[in-house]
């Protein structure tokens, strides 16, 4: 089964951190990456930019309305995400809680609905 | 044996079964009952097959196959049919008989925790012992369409999110077996604790927590919690009758009457707590077990063993530290050495006031100070009990009790 990893983490933590921790951090990604890769769990994953970058669109009678956000007052914020296979619910709680976020923010994990491939 | 009650009993582990080889715990509720139909019709007439389970699943798992074939999708169901016709005409060394592992994959699927603790328990009982919505519903005062709709969205959850059909590898079969057996004394407290509401219903809810106990101990014997929570539970239902009084009024360990507990449980009780303690790494329900069963093995109150019991607390507090463990630690130690220990420590429990909106912290500090004769002081404990009480007959037990202490003065 293909499970979604939705990383949640405080942006404002992780910016008040020094150069080196968030450069240890960023090396501790790279190594559990490397390491889902090798196992042949990783299908994709990428890091978000802030979301003071983000934009929220909606289409309300045809016209296409942008919001500058969402600026949620949320303490936690998504901050990037792994695609990964699972051979179930189990397996994929294994390798969120190998996610560094998992140990400061929160993982959530959602299973992938299966669709027809598309022609 | 009737047919009802055959099926009551065979209904767990068929289900079990077909839950594995149909992957679909509705499907799998559906064509037992379908294939369980079928039997009221055949069996008077043919007679009770040898096997009557393995009758019941390879019946059952048929009516499957013709339910995916006559479905609409027929295309998408096909890898499914095969995989079913495979099961259905099994090679020689399937066994078509039910696994004893199913009925523990099936536990350990309810009590998986990706689930509520809440809806653990409802699957559980659903499932595993065969309670109807409405029962289950009734047991924990839910509107039962409420109760339906937490059953359809927790197997909905199952299938969806991948939660596997097994038994947890050795690596997580502790930390998994913590919390199916938090699940099964959740079901027995929910019969136990509360002495209000609908009889019958606590007493099932105490049966079946017995009964799945005594199960996950058939499948692991050789684990001293597993033995030690059915001894727990044998030994505190073998006093159910005493409990409450003619009047409905509540009666205190010390006050009820041992000839009418249930010497059959408690001696079944007896030996499963040894028999956990024995096994070494005695934890929180053999540990608890033990104690039930000092209590148990005292003819008069004024016999219990409390220096022991106090010991068992102390280990307990020791292993799993909690505010209501140090609660009954201080009531032994009043009780087995000093009154006035016994009320230090409760004071200390006081200060740090992690128990301030319990009723039995100010009800124990009451009862060792009625014991030593400061009456005026133990009114003033009773009163502080009765604002924090919920239950009704512990509510008259406690006005009972500050009545009591009030003319003493």
């Amino acid at each position: 089964m293909k499970y979604l990893l939705l990383i949640y983490e405080s942006e404002a933590g992780f910016a008040g951190m020094s150069g080196a921790e968030q450069a240890r951090i960023f090396e501790e990604y790279m190594d559990y990456t490397k390491g889902i890769r090798k196992s042949g769990n990783y299908i994709g994953g990428e890091a978000l930019q802030a979301i003071s970058t983000a934009t929220t669109v909606r289409v309300k009678n045809g016209k296409t309305i942008t919001t500058d956000g969402p600026f949620a007052e949320t303490r936690e914020q998504l901050g990037g995400f792994y695609l990964v296979e699972a051979k179930d619910l189990d397996e994929a709680i294994k390798l969120a809680a190998g996610i560094p976020a998992s140990r400061t923010g929160s993982i959530e994990v959602r299973p992938i609905m299966p669709t027809p491939p598309i022609e | 044996m009737d047919l009802e009650t055959l099926y009551r009993e065979e209904r767990p582990r068929a289900l079990a079964t077909l839950i594995r080889l149909l992957r679909d715990f509705d499907l799998a509720e559906d064509v037992l009952q379908e294939a369980f139909a079928a039997a009221v019709e055949q069996w008077p007439r043919e007679g009770v097959p040898g096997n009557p389970c393995a009758w019941l699943v390879s019946t059952a798992r048929h009516r499957a196959i013709d339910r995916l074939r006559r479905a609409k999708t027929f295309a998408a169901k096909q890898a499914e049919i095969a995989y079913l016709s495979e099961a259905a005409a099994p090679p020689p060394d399937f066994v078509d008989e039910p696994l004893p592992d199913d009925r523990l994959r099936l536990i350990f699927t309810c009590c998986h925790p990706a689930l509520a603790v809440e809806v653990q328990v409802a699957l559980t009982l659903k499932t595993l012992c065969g309670l109807s919505v409405e029962e289950i519903a009734r047991a924990f005062l839910v509107a039962p369409a409420a109760m339906a709709q937490r059953l359809v969205r927790a197997k909905g959850k199952i299938r969806d999110a991948g939660i596997p059909y097994e038994v947890p590898g050795s690596e997580r079969l502790a930390e998994r077996l913590e919390g199916v057996l938090r699940v099964v004394y959740l079901v027995f407290n929910e019969g136990y604790a509360a002495t209000s509401g609908d009889a019958l219903v606590r007493r099932e809810l105490c049966a079946e927590a017995i009964r799945l106990g005594r199960l996950l101990r058939s499948l692991l014997p050789r684990v001293s919690e597993v033995t030690g929570l059915l001894a727990l539970m044998l030994l505190q239902d073998s006093r159910r009758a005493t409990r409450v009084d003619a009047q409905g009024e509540l009666v205190t360990l010390e006050d009820q009457d041992r000839s009418r507990w249930d010497r059959g449980q408690i001696a079944e009780g007896e030996a499963l707590a040894d028999d956990a303690v024995r096994r070494g790494g005695a934890g929180f329900y053999a540990l608890q077990g033990a104690i039930a069963a000092l209590h148990a093995q005292a003819a008069r109150a004024e016999e219990t063993d409390w220096p022991q019991i106090a010991a068992l607390y102390a280990l307990l507090l020791r292993l799993h530290p909690s505010p209501v463990v140090a609660l009954n630690h201080a009531a032994a130690v009043a009780m087995g050495e000093r009154l006035d220990r016994g009320l230090r420590l409760i004071e200390q429990l006081e200060r740090t006031g992690e128990l301030e909106a319990y009723h039995l912290l100010p009800a124990a500090k009451a009862d060792i100070l009625r014991r030593l004769g400061r009456f005026s002081e133990a009114a003033v404990e009773y009163e502080r009990a009765l604002e924090l009480v919920t239950q009704e007959p512990e509510r008259r037990y406690l006005q009972r009790r500050l009545r009591e202490v009030t003319a003493a003065e």
